[in-house]
């Protein structure tokens, strides 16, 4: 510590170079946070309730659809506690682009997720009224949708009976995930599937997936697997997953984001590399004469090479929070920009940011300073 | 005349000190390689998913689906809905005056991809009789067609690539039936992607009796009003037609905009670092050089040759970082083929596409972020008191 000011004197010398790096540094990290917070955000996380609900889908695929006969089945396979069930509806609010998730679901469906949190009079209303909606806050704050509101949205999949694509619903309550990293699940809208299923002009009598609480999770597995015996062989054979197992599938099919982002990092950091490496190198080969004094008024060869390594370090910590939390703020704008985003850098990124940090401190400071080191004080003074 | 002399002389003679300070050059080199190669890499992904579907529509083709179906997966047409379409105008006919026309049912199966061994949803389309004058560029490349009433299927190349047991011969489970695979086909677009049967079976296997969409040949180009005026004038029917290239271009417009967003986004900020670090090279290469130019200056070089001839060399060195960052996304990525969920849930295959126009922007860019490092330090090299400069050393 008492280096410190040393350390400092070396950083300060040229005060532009250390900017310059200061800053490609900070660039960095900034890049890192965000692309970071990006693979969070696909990553797929455990959870209690997660790991408690069952989907049970068509075998032959997820948009084939189950009787719904199957309910009173599945209900009593021995480890089952609940059972809700919800079909995909796929309409439109007023343009294409506005895109977001919404289905037709059981009556019980909000049981199934006590991480939802839906105040007791709106969860009655839900109960009461046949063409209530639900949404999540985050849909609600982007349409500017308020409890009591009529929603119109157009038909993609399934027109309406009475000849019309437009399916109007009455807004009864708004919802919030539990907690905060979870956000990206407010993005949606549910409605009753007994309006949905005396509207459709088919496919009535069917749902598009079952949901399956189980009494205990470690037994999840055996539960799947009784339901899916259950209808081997039948017409209409299912294929039943964990939530998390049907969710990693699902983010599989999108593609290999974490292959991505990481190639990404990697050529930004190669870049970040080579910048500050022959910086810092530049930086020793200019203090040479300098460093000689040191070690000629007794500094050890150990000094030398912490002093020239607590620069690089020391600038790789600065530059490297600075960047991480440049990203913190730029993950709010993320999500703010794209609809339904939720990223955040949390503490893992964090760690491994600090990580990347110490690495890329000793990888860029350590050549330079292992020569500082290594100086021969008689012809280091001689170089002036 | 005297000032391009002087320009050439002074760039010269630094570019002849480059030797000397290699190290330093490459960082410029290397700096803006890294941007350059992201950059490129990026949007090749969006340009080759495009570029795939753009290749499936045609401007004489027309595609029905049902009015508010933005995909063919929502999309459904009765039996009596296909007849009256394949009678409208417009359609061309053959020589024996039947409508080129395929009402096409679409559903998705469950199939193990290679990569990953775990299940993704895979594209099967019932296609018609005419499918193979319709979408002229989809040949057989192994095996045959399939035959009409069987449970067989003909594979996408693309679809053969990504998912695990598709081998001409190999049987396919769909729900309690057993398909066969009887030939591969590649037609260079997002058809490719997908598994082609017999509608009628297909229909059989999945408990439909209806078909989500109808493409045809129109007689000419211009035939596509006529069409359209004919379909949403008829009472019997509540359709909406599109050209099948307006369609195709629709479904990549939200993906590709999301990465052309990404690359640039991603581009810009690494673009930034690589501006720190060329005016970091370039302020060290100046500063080693003031006697140099200082001397330059006192012999009767004027300011601007020097200013010039410094951003002349940051460029030179972008330059060759550009070409070196996208040679090496060339090299790995162009045709390196992925797959994503598209419009109808299912996988399309696409190669990622380094085009020649990409690989401009990356030169642009790279000469952008050449010039503005070197901006400053040149103007900060000019500027400098001729005096002190040569007293400096």
């Amino acid at each position: 510590m008492k280096f410190l000011p040393l350390v400092w004197a070396g950083l300060m010398r040229k005060k532009a170079r250390t900017l310059l790096t200061l800053l490609s540094i900070i660039v960095a990290f900034l890049l890192f946070g965000m692309l970071d917070a990006v693979r969070v955000a696909f990553t797929v996380r455990d959870s209690l309730e997660g790991a408690s609900r069952l989907v049970v889908s068509s075998k032959l695929s997820i948009i084939q659809p189950l009787p719904y006969a199957d309910l009173a089945q599945i209900q009593r396979v021995p480890g089952v506690e609940q059972v809700a069930f919800a079909n995909w509806f796929g309409g439109i609010y007023q343009d294409r682009k506005n895109f977001f998730a919404n289905f037709a679901v059981s009556p019980n469906y909000l049981d199934m997720y006590p991480e939802f949190v839906l105040p007791e009079e709106q969860q009655q209303a839900f109960l009461k009224t046949r063409t209530a909606a639900i949404v999540g806050a985050n849909l609600a704050k982007r349409y500017n949708f308020k409890v009591g509101d009529r929603i119109p949205l157009q038909a993609t999949i399934f027109p309406h009976k009475n000849g019309d694509n437009t399916w109007t619903f009455d807004l009864v309550g708004i919802f919030r995930t539990r907690e905060a990293r979870d956000r990206n699940q407010e993005d949606q809208m549910i409605f009753r599937y007994d309006y949905f299923d005396e509207g459709r002009t088919f496919g009535q009598g069917t749902v598009g997936w079952y949901m399956v609480k189980v009494s205990d999770p470690g037994r999840a597995q055996e539960v799947a697997q009784t339901i899916d015996r259950l209808f081997a062989n039948s017409a209409d054979e299912t294929k039943t997953q964990t939530e998390k197992q049907f969710n990693l599938d699902f983010v599989k099919q999108i593609g290999d984001i974490g292959l991505i982002v990481s190639s990404i990092m990697g050529a930004v950091f190669f870049t970040i590399l080579l910048l500050t490496g022959n910086t810092m190198s530049q930086a020793v080969r200019e203090r040479i004469p300098e460093l000689a004094v040191l070690k000629t008024i007794g500094f050890s060869n150990r000094s030398v090479l912490w002093l020239v390594l607590g620069e690089s370090l020391l600038l790789a910590a600065v530059g490297g929070s600075l960047g991480l939390l440049l990203a913190m703020a730029g993950a709010g704008a993320l999500s703010a920009a794209f609809r339904g985003g939720a990223f955040a850098v949390g503490a893992q990124s964090w760690l491994t940011g600090l990580m990347i940090m110490t690495v890329l401190g000793v990888a860029v400071g350590l050549p330079p300073a292992w020569r500082a080191m290594r100086l021969r004080i008689v012809d280091a003074l001689v170089e002036r | 005349m005297r000032w391009l002399e002087q320009i050439l002389e002074i760039t010269w003679m630094s570019l002849a000190t480059i030797p000397r300070r290699l190290g330093s050059a490459l960082v410029i080199v290397g700096g803006i390689a890294g941007v350059v190669g992201v950059l490129v890499a990026l949007l090749a992904i969006g340009e080759g998913f495009q570029s795939v579907l753009a290749e499936a529509g045609r401007l004489d083709d027309a595609i029905v689906l049902r009015k508010g179906a933005s995909a063919e997966l929502n999309s459904g047409l009765s039996r009596e809905d296909v007849v009256l379409i394949a009678q409208a105008p417009g359609i061309l006919r053959d020589s024996a005056g039947i409508p080129i026309a395929s009402a096409e049912v679409v559903v998705v199966a469950n199939l193990p991809k290679r990569s990953s061994g775990t299940d993704a949803n895979v594209e099967i389309r019932g296609v018609g009789q005419r499918v193979w004058e319709l979408r002229s560029a989809a040949r057989i490349i192994e095996g045959r067609r399939f035959e009409t009433g069987k449970r067989e299927l003909v594979i996408g190349k693309g679809a053969q690539t990504e998912f695990a047991g598709l081998e001409v011969g190999r049987t396919v489970r769909l729900g309690l039936q057993d398909w066969t695979v009887v030939g591969v086909f590649a037609s260079g677009d997002a058809h490719e992607s997908e598994l082609w049967s017999d509608p009628e079976v297909l229909q059989g296997a999945y408990n439909r009796d209806g078909y989500q969409s109808v493409t045809v040949k129109l007689t000419d180009v211009d035939a596509f009003d006529a069409l359209k005026a004919a379909l949403s004038s008829d009472p019997r029917l509540t359709v909406d037609v599109q050209r099948t290239r307006d369609y195709y271009a629709t479904q990549s417009e939200d993906l590709t905009r999301l990465i052309r967003i990404l690359g640039v986004a991603i581009a810009a900020i690494m673009g930034v670092g690589a501006v720190f670090g060329a005016l970091n090279t370039m302020y060290a290469a100046v500063s080693t050089r003031s006697r140099e130019i200082a001397t330059l200056r006192a012999l009767g070089f004027s300011a601007t040759p020097v200013v010039i001839s410094v951003m002349l060399e940051a460029a030179l060195l972008a330059l060759v970082g550009g070409v070196i960052g996208a040679g090496i996304a060339w090299a790995a990525f162009d045709n390196y083929t992925a797959s994503t969920l598209g419009a109808n849930f299912s996988q399309v295959v696409f190669a990622f596409q380094v085009s020649p126009r990409l690989i401009l922007d990356g030169l642009l860019w790279a000469l952008g972020i050449g010039l503005l490092g070197g901006l400053f330090p040149a103007v900060h090299a000019a500027r400098q008191p001729v005096t002190s400069a040569l007293r400096a050393l």
